[in-house]
């Protein structure tokens, strides 16, 4: 075991009354990966931001390759040899690949740029992560995500770091990506750098890092190497708490269909003919790749995308047009894009948990001015969101607390069909139970539940049937356990609908 | 919850805590300069509300729409227009009543082409407004077929006159009766962006009007609606100047909108939308005041005004940014 190539010791930091991080000390070694992980607000962020120099620890000390390390800025972090690969990268579409590796560290004769020389240092360093094939000159906007996340560690290879840190690298990226960034990953430990690596799925933390540290508010409460530890043990590390259950199973019986769409065929051809009844009582799950259509879809169904033909029903009748009628027909919808458009980030948690039904609240167009805070108190219990109460600004929330009071509006709503995109990404272990759990209950009392995922797996823990999209087209729809990680696959990369061998699945609703 | 609860005190506080250093500071200096003071005097607040009472109608309106996430830079030229409306209808012998009704109801008017145009063309309000600022003037131009409608003495019942007039016959509790009208006015705003459902819709427009439309609020119907109040105040402070001027004229906005939206900043409105708030913009309709009565008497010349108050301005918004940053 070769000895820490970067340590950090005892470090605090507290903003205001919140400790961020308290006495943390973690140890990355050359040529392997540590995991970090922990809960949505467990302190990672803030680590790795004084990790880069982006914040100045309140107490504590970090050694970096046998000497002390504590960088005044961003920029004395880099130069000493430590890379951030952000989640929302950091590079300037318009510019070429060669313009972004270079940026801030332009090679110049008398101010005029040294293209030769530059262009030199670029293909090398993608040479060295397998991608000598790109080409220098391509704007990075034209680039799949995948090959811009390689522009951006190209950068880190450029700098000569040593300590690579990647924060949630996969979360955009297809399954394909996801296995290319790993061999170039592999190809930085080959070199001696130490690499951190941020990420909330634990299967992918097993197959890339070769060591863990777990941070619970704000604390390091365990570290080793991965082979010595199992996943419902990392888990629990990572909660506090025995999950014995990630995946809650609240027994439910699917009735009559409550939401039943048909040939919908969105006003740009996605969704493509779409038809699908979603039943009182079930957990309907929508599988496929980034890009298939499936927000789409969700959209078009929420009358919030036009429409260019089929219809959509609720309980037999045609809903109310557009997002407005919608919510009056009983359709709620929680929105993947959860700061962007789900919710009022700078509102307090009552009023956006009741913007949409405000009627019960107010008498002639006035509000009784308690009601929005006390209807919030009982949605706060309810989803066992964190929170001083329901006047707090919902931004000043965690992703998994956010996304509680995102969905506490469609109950507010006393909605009967609920829409959720992508409602588990980005947030906790923890809050995502809870959502499995009230989405479970809603089911148990006779809603209808679709809920979309690019998470195979959770999908098939809590849904009753799950439907797959490939190209704008649903492709198939069968009992969750007719299901496997294999065929759904199949069958979202368009390789037809590829049957299990048993079939006796129930195809309701599935399009040719 | 201690400390947030002293930061959105703080927030708060913030513009009437600078109201009163300015207010402190002015009668310093003019103590100082005279040996005794004319600015803290019964006197001078009367000339500053008498003066200031265009505008602070003008930003309740003003409030209203920035909190929405919207800008109306034709206030100005809408205000004289509304000015000129009411000039010319007492000129054409309408009675003082229904000339101030077809006044406000040309504020209205405008406010809500503003709202249908942003609302429908989906074009964002800067430049709408930037457009109709031209069109109003325009129209005000005709309407006063180019010049300063001038209604005879007779034209014009004394009560209009003295809505804003600081003669001892006509205040009333101590101040020109404007001020109790724009108090008046004040509250029922206050009502509409705190407890009505109206209210709580056009908040969430300026915050995002994304999930407004999510959750279902007629996004569009509000927007002008919003302006629409808007331009209802907005025609309400053409008849405060009227009543300063006796007259309507097309040119007498130009350039008003900028002190409007300046008081409504300062009060800490944001222009990114979701924020606002009548106490916070009358805070800040008294400091645009302060600075240019204070400066008038401490013998500023009206460069020094205007380079004071565009200092306050920016120095207002790096506050509150400040406060928002610190709050992490």
């Amino acid at each position: 075991m070769p000895a820490p190539l970067l340590t950090m010791h005892g470090v605090s930091k507290r903003y205001g009354p919140t400790v961020a991080l308290d006495g943390v000390d973690v140890a990355a070694k050359p040529g392997r990966v540590l995991a970090l992980i922990g809960e949505n607000g467990a302190g990672k962020s803030t680590l790795m931001k004084v990790l880069a120099g982006a914040v100045r620890p309140d107490a504590g000390t970090m050694t970096f390759a046998d000497s002390p390390y504590a960088p005044n800025g961003p920029t004395a972090a880099r130069a000493a040899g430590v890379a951030m690969i952000y989640q929302e990268l950091n590079l300037a579409p318009d510019l070429s690949v060669e313009d972004n590796l270079m940026l801030g560290r332009e090679r110049s004769t008398f101010g005029l740029l040294s293209r030769t020389e530059q262009r030199r240092r670029c293909r090398a360093a993608l040479e060295k992560l397998g991608h000598g094939s790109l080409d220098v000159r391509t704007p990075v906007g034209r680039l799949p995500v995948g090959t811009r996340q390689v522009v951006e560690i190209a950068r880190a290879v450029l700098d000569e770091a040593r300590v690579v840190v990647f924060d949630e690298p996969t979360s955009s990226l297809p399954r394909k990506e996801a296995e290319a960034l790993f061999a170039v990953i592999r190809t930085l430990t080959a070199e001696g750098a130490a690499v951190i690596y941020i990420s909330h799925f634990l299967e992918e933390v097993r197959a890339i890092c070769d060591d863990y540290a777990v941070l619970r508010d704000g604390r390091a409460v365990g570290s080793g190497e991965l082979k010595d530890v199992t996943e419902p043990q990392l888990v629990s590390l990572m909660v506090g708490r025995e999950v014995d259950e990630l995946f809650p199973q609240v027994p439910h019986t699917p009735g009559e269909p409550l939401l039943t769409i048909d040939a919908l065929t969105g006003a740009d051809g996605t969704p493509r003919g779409a038809s699908l009844e979603v039943r009182r009582g079930e957990i309907l799950g929508v599988s496929g790749l980034i890009g298939a259509g499936r927000t789409e879809l969700v959209r078009a169904i929420y009358g919030l995308d036009a429409v260019r033909s089929g219809t959509v029903r609720v309980n037999a009748s045609p809903p109310g047009a557009g997002p407005r009628g919608r919510v009056r027909s009983g359709i709620g919808f929680v929105s993947e894009d959860r700061a962007g458009e789900g919710l009022m980030l700078n509102r307090t948690i009552a009023e956006n948990a009741t913007l949409g039904r405000l009627s019960p609240l107010s008498r002639g167009g006035f509000l009784n001015p308690a009601a929005p805070n006390a209807a919030a108190e009982g949605l706060i219990r309810r989803l066992g969101v964190k929170a001083r109460g329901p006047r707090q600004t919902v931004g000043e929330l965690s992703g998994g607390n956010q996304q509680k009071v995102a969905v506490s509006r469609v109950l507010h709503q006393q909605n009967d069909v609920w829409l959720l995109d992508e409602p588990t990404r980005g947030i906790d272990v923890g809050a995502k139970s809870d959502l499995y759990r009230l989405m479970g209950e809603a089911a148990a009392e006779g809603k209808a539940v679709l809920f979309v995922s690019s998470y195979l797996p959770e999908l098939l823990a809590v849904c009753d049937r799950v439907a797959v999209m490939s190209r704008g087209e649903l492709v198939a729809v069968r009992d969750a356990d007719q299901w496997t990680a294999e065929t759904a696959m199949a069958t979202a990369i368009g390789a037809g609908d590829v049957s299990p061998e048993q079939t006796a699945q129930k195809t309701a609703g599935e399009t040719s | 919850m201690k400390w947030a609860s002293f930061r959105s005190a703080l927030t708060t506080a913030g513009p009437a805590l600078a109201l009163i250093g300015i207010i402190a500071g002015f009668a310093f200096f003019d103590w100082q300069q005279d040996g005794e003071s004319t600015f803290l005097t019964v006197r001078n607040l009367r000339v500053m509300v008498q003066d200031v009472l265009p505008v602070a109608v003008a930003a309740l309106g003003m409030t209203v729409i920035i909190a929405a996430g919207g800008i109306d830079l034709s206030a100005g030229t809408m205000l004289a227009l509304c000015a000129v409306v009411l000039a010319a209808s007492l000129k054409a012998g309408c009675s003082a009543g229904t000339a101030m009704l077809l006044a406000v109801a040309c504020g209205a008017a405008c406010g809500a082409l503003n709202g249908v145009l942003i609302a429908s063309l989906g074009v964002v309000p800067f430049v709408v407004t930037l457009g109709t600022l031209g069109a109003f003037e325009g129209a005000a131009k005709i309407v006063a077929e180019e010049t300063t409608v001038r209604p005879g003495r007779d034209a014009i019942p004394s009560w209009l006159g003295r809505l804003t007039s600081i003669q001892n016959d006509s205040l009333v509790l101590g101040l020109p009766g404007g001020a109790w009208v724009l108090l008046g006015l004040a509250i029922a705003v206050a009502v509409v962006l705190r407890l009505t459902v109206f209210g709580r819709h056009l908040f969430a427009i300026g915050s995002n009007e994304k999930t407004a439309r999510l959750c279902g609020v007629s996004v569009g119907r509000t927007k002008v609606l919003v302006y629409a109040l808007g331009g209802l105040l907005t025609g309400a402070a053409g008849v405060m100047q009227f009543s300063q001027l006796n007259a309507g004229s097309p040119t007498s906005g130009l350039g008003m909108e900028l002190q409007v939206i300046a008081a409504v900043v300062i009060g800490g409105g944001s222009l990114s939308g979701g924020r606002g708030g009548v106490f916070g913009t009358l805070t800040g309709v008294a400091i645009v005041a302060a600075i240019e009565s204070g400066g008038f008497q401490l013998g500023w010349s009206n460069p020094v005004q205007q380079i004071a108050l565009g200092a306050i301005i920016v120095a207002a918004v790096a506050a509150d940014r400040a406060r928002a940053r610190s709050g992490g």
